[in-house]
């Protein structure tokens, strides 16, 4: 078992959660409501990562965060080297990749709230911050729980994108779906067995978790 | 300060994409009826109110305070505007109990405060002891009292209501008619009730305003628009029927078809206008004895029908055909059938003459 692989997995799953929820949130609200031009175009973009290859979406990314283009070396001032072939790099396309399994849950459960409701708030006096918080947010909160999941989900078992941006760097990149492969590409297939199994029970108890908690939640009834 | 300003006075006026042209003040306490078809704006004009629509051009002031101003470029949020709005589906929070739906309303006020007073109110509106449920767990009724209760929580300069009784079934409806007509009594704002039921404008309302294609065609009181409309459109939009052609032919006297009609008075028209004849239902009776008074006529039963206790005849002069309604007890004591010959009178004081616009 490489546990450092797996170790490597949470971190880039959590992490990526972490950092695109809250953009997700704001990107499928804006989404949803916001007068916003090209909105067509603006989703088919947030959509591509569901429908590219992920060799390719990997090989477009790797060019893009090259130290050899504009957009890698602005990254590498932030970063202190272009993000390819680190935690970085793999991050980073995480959170592209993902977007979609982000912000389409979120944005149809925004979308399912009627106007009205909304409207009800502001007569009722709420701000628009206010309305957000204790209106929209508790009333989309199953797609959100629904993001996580699949976001979560998908991160643990990524890897085209993650192979073609990172490679198999051991504590660096080495993702436990690459480390799979390397061990079948050893002929090791009890130790890919092993660490398939953890994966595939990593993802059912996340999952698990996650629904459990979005049922609670929609049947609790919100105090304010 | 503000006593004199009328409590709620606005003036509307854009060409599209929804047409208005409204204007119109409310008195303290008084309960506005605005009627039309679906389409005429009524609903629009609520939003104005309440701020989630913005007229093109217009004014509103309400307790003292203006609105909008589009002039002066004032449009308040409607955070700002302290009006109570139930929306026609009600538009609870469906997260929220009934209790929490009223407190949300009062976010600026003490916690301690808001559960009390949202407390009072539920139990103003007859929902003491349904606090906890949340709107999926309440019939349609209990739900319109609490949004009724939600819009009161912010102490509102005006109540609007939205089609307010149109989500739920024909019995529930007349109790929660009275608990309305009830608040109205006790409240010292003014109500803006938007409908499309003649009768709940007529029973509810002081006052009517009639509105079709976001032009304010009329307003006043249930009376004055049943019996006076003031255009064509107003008497349809009220279900008259009796509308017949004339023509005046002196200053007391209209001529429809073969018949010499006496109008109290003509409404302005002048001899040898060509106008409208309104009789309402009120000014028609069937009588016995035919001496001597003006605007006898005799014609034909052509038609009968039962509405319950009352039943509906259609009756033949000549070709000039008007209906009326008796108690169904008074047909059949007359033994009203198709056919038979009847007299009618048309009391001068109801005729009502429509000029051509």
């Amino acid at each position: 078992m490489d546990w450092p692989a797996f170790s490597l997995t949470l971190q880039l799953a959590v992490w990526t959660v972490a950092l695109l929820l809250p953009c997700a949130v704001l990107i499928a609200r804006l989404l949803a409501w916001g007068r916003i031009p090209m909105r067509g175009a603006i989703e088919a973009l947030i959509m591509l990562p569901l429908v590219l290859p992920p060799t390719v979406l990997g090989f477009y990314l790797l060019v893009a965060f090259s130290p050899q283009s504009e957009l890698g070396r602005a990254l590498g001032a932030i970063f202190g080297r272009a993000p390819v072939f680190s935690f970085t790099g793999i991050l980073l396309a995480s959170l592209i990749v993902n977007l979609p399994f982000a912000v389409q849950p979120i944005q149809r459960a925004f979308e399912a709230i009627p106007r009205n409701v909304r409207e009800a708030a502001f007569v009722s006096g709420l701000s628009r911050w206010q309305t957000m918080r204790r209106i929209e947010l508790p009333l989309a909160w199953p797609g959100i729980i629904s993001a996580i999941a699949l976001t979560f989900a998908h991160t643990l078992g990524e890897f085209g994108v993650i192979l073609m941006i990172g490679g198999s760097i051991p504590g660096e990149t080495r993702v436990l779906s690459i480390a799979i492969y390397d061990r079948v590409q050893a002929f090791d297939i009890a130790g890919a067995g092993v660490m398939s199994a953890v994966l595939l029970g990593f993802s059912l108890f996340a999952i698990a978790v996650v629904h459990t908690l979005a049922r609670r939640k929609g049947a609790a009834s919100h105090g304010i | 300060m503000g006593s004199e300003l009328p409590p709620l006075s606005l003036a509307l006026k854009q060409d599209a994409p929804i047409p208005l042209d409204v204007s119109l003040s409310t008195r303290r306490g008084e309960l506005l009826a605005l009627i039309g078809p679906s389409g005429s704006g009524k609903t629009t004009v609520l939003r104005s109110i309440a701020g989630l629509y913005r007229p093109a051009g217009g004014r509103i002031t309400a307790g003292g305070e203006t609105w909008l101003d589009t002039d002066a470029g004032i449009d308040l949020a409607p955070q700002a505007r302290r009006v109570g709005l139930v929306f026609q589906d009600y538009a609870l929070f469906p997260h929220l109990t009934a209790l929490d739906n009223v407190r949300l309303a009062m976010l600026g006020e003490k916690e301690s405060e808001r559960t009390r007073r949202a407390k009072d109110l539920l139990a103003r509106v007859h929902l003491a002891g349904l606090e906890a449920r949340r709107p999926d767990q309440l019939s349609g009724g209990e739900r319109q009292r609490v949004a009724l209760a939600r819009a009161l929580a912010r102490n509102p300069k005006v109540l609007l209501l939205d089609e307010p009784f149109s989500a739920v079934d024909r019995m529930t409806r007349e109790p929660l008619k009275e608990e309305l007509a009830g608040l109205h009594r006790a409240l010292d704002i003014p109500i803006v009730l938007v409908t499309h039921d003649l009768e709940e404008a007529q029973s509810l309302a002081d006052r009517i305003c009639v509105l079709e294609r976001g032009k304010a065609l009329q307003i006043g009181t249930p009376e004055d628009i049943r019996l006076r409309p003031a255009a064509m459109g107003v008497a349809r939009l009220m279900g008259q029927t009796n509308l017949i052609a004339g023509l005046v032919l002196n200053g007391s006297h209209i001529r429809c078809g073969p018949h010499v009609i006496a109008a109290r008075q003509l409404n302005g028209a002048r001899v040898g206008d060509e106008v409208t004849a309104l009789f309402p239902a009120d000014c028609i009776s069937l009588i016995d004895d035919v001496g001597g008074r003006p605007n006898l006529l005799r014609g034909t039963l052509s038609e009968l029908q039962s509405l319950g206790d009352v039943t509906g005849l259609t009756l033949d002069f000549e070709g000039m055909r008007l209906r009326m309604k008796v108690p169904t007890r008074e047909a059949s004591m007359r033994a009203l059938r198709p056919g038979l010959m009847v007299d009618v009178e048309l009391d001068p004081a109801f005729v009502h003459v429509i000029r051509k616009s």
